[in-house]
């Protein structure tokens, strides 16, 4: 029996300075073009919502980003959602204001746990989505599923077991978790599936699952085998290997709900 | 001229972008007169029916939505408008409009869609966030060129009951069968989010535009 609810393919578009960019691991990141026009041409394609993640390292250009978003919400009618540089409840205004649905928040929730409850309270949890990025290693007390919670790009150790980090977000008004996993980030080489599942299992909320698509059958995987509500693409669409509507091919004749 | 009315309550920018993109006439406005001589008005919404109520009392607001449904104004309500439109809420136990007799449920996580790779039926993960399809169950203007099975996006924890179930137009599952529209010519409930359904969305919001010209 096939679910009525669709699994969703989001684009994550990274935007520095008002411009797309990728790279691996966080590092090396190229422009390759402008966000306005490759969130349209997404749109066309099929693709469900889209992710916009500000990685503006100075904090003066950020406006570029919210003329990034109001361009974006003039002429795409899916939802989409921004994180990068929301630090604030007044941060998360000025973005939803533009015209985003969601904002994802990821090390500011961190830092500053309140943050996701204050966001739910002033816009709704399922305007909240908590970006999680997560390394893998050995299992200790304090890290007991080898899952543990990164920030700055995964240069640095929170100290916080991922699994009981997503039970948390969810308790304090996250509507939404993107799970991304730093290991898999950029590798192409499938999402971490076994990270996926034990954090589907732990919250009720939907969870996206990011980092490592390279294939068709990794969103399948990923969908299935890890209980995720969503699939992040990133490489896997920009450089033109795959087109969303490939994807959602493959994934519909896997009998997936889709689009 | 479409009025989007004005209460604080969220996405009426993203259902005015999507007007504007159709070339439709419209505004955001909390001004009587505005939204009395209008030819049809859209009662957005997104977030808790407790305090779009508060809201709306405050400014007396429900008072011209009453209004203009005696007036037969063409109305759509959209979210939490699509909720409030009815007389309770089990959000907070809040006493809603009342202007449609039913009330507003939350899913329950017990429910099952779908199920998994061993054959295990898949709880439902609150909210309902994302693409569902829809079921049609009656004609209308407001589904003209729509047809059952065309995708639509949803956001939110809670569902409508309409009393009178002749009034479901079409309805979407999760976990249970739900009304996605209900209504009658002229006033539509809409629970789905057609200002962020794509191309299926737009097409709504222009069949509304399109009843609203031609009353």
């Amino acid at each position: 029996m096939k679910e009525n609810l669709c699994k969703r393919i989001i684009p994550c578009l990274d935007v520095r300075d008002g411009k797309l960019t990728k790279g691996i691991k966080f590092e090396n990141n190229i422009d390759i073009g402008d966000p306005v026009e490759k969130a349209k041409q997404y749109y066309l394609d099929g693709a469900d919502e889209i992710v916009f993640y500000d990685i503006t390292a100075s904090s003066d250009k950020r406006s570029i980003m919210l003329d990034v978003v109001e361009n974006v919400a003039k002429n795409i009618f899916i939802p989409f959602s921004v994180g990068g540089g929301i630090n604030s409840v007044q941060d998360m205004r000025a973005v939803l204001l533009a015209g985003a649905e969601k904002i994802s928040i990821n090390s500011a929730a961190v830092k500053n746990l309140n943050l996701i409850e204050d966001g739910a309270l002033a816009f709704g949890s399922q305007a909240i989505v908590v970006g999680m990025d997560v390394k893998q290693v050995e299992k200790s007390e304090k890290i007991p599923s080898g899952y543990e919670i990164v920030i700055h790009g995964g240069r640095t150790y929170c100290g916080i077991d991922a699994i009981e980090w997503a039970k948390t977000c969810e308790k304090r008004g996250a509507g939404e978790l993107c799970v991304n996993s730093i290991d898999a980030d950029g590798t192409k080489n499938g999402y971490e599936i076994n990270l996926t599942r034990l954090i589907c299992n732990a919250v009720n909320i939907p969870v996206i699952a990011s980092g490592g698509a390279g294939k068709p059958e990794d969103l399948i995987e990923a969908v299935t085998k890890g209980g995720a509500s969503a699939a992040l693409v990133a490489s896997i669409v920009h450089y033109g290997k795959y087109t969303i509507k490939d994807l959602k091919e493959k994934m519909k004749q896997a009998n997936i709900a889709i689009r | 001229m479409i009025a989007i009315l004005d209460y604080k309550a969220g996405n009426q920018t993203s259902v005015l972008r999507a007007l504007n993109f159709l070339g439709i006439d419209a505004c955001i406005t909390d001004d009587n007169s505005t939204i009395l001589n209008a030819d049809g008005v859209i009662f957005p919404g997104v977030g808790a029916a407790k305090q779009a109520m508060d809201r709306l009392l405050e400014k007396k607001q429900d008072l011209l939505l009453k209004e203009l449904v005696e007036k037969k104004k063409p109305l759509l309500g959209i979210c939490l408008g699509c909720q409030i439109l009815l007389e309770k809420s089990a959000e907070n136990n809040t006493k809603t409009l009342g202007i449609i007799k039913g009330s507003c449920d939350k899913f329950d996580d017990s429910w099952t869609d779908g199920i998994d790779e061993n054959n295990i039926p898949q709880k439902i993960r609150i909210p309902h966030m994302g693409w569902n399809t829809l079921t049609i169950k009656k004609e209308s203007p407001i589904l003209k060129h729509i047809k059952t099975g065309d995708s639509i996006y949803y956001v939110h924890s809670f569902y409508p009951t309409p009393e009178d179930k002749n009034l479901i137009i079409a309805t979407s599952t999760y976990g249970k069968e739900f009304p996605a529209i209900y209504g009658y010519d002229g006033l539509w409930a809409i629970q789905f989010h057609p200002e962020k359904s794509g191309e299926i969305g737009l097409q709504i919001l222009k069949n509304f535009n399109d009843y609203c010209n031609n009353k």
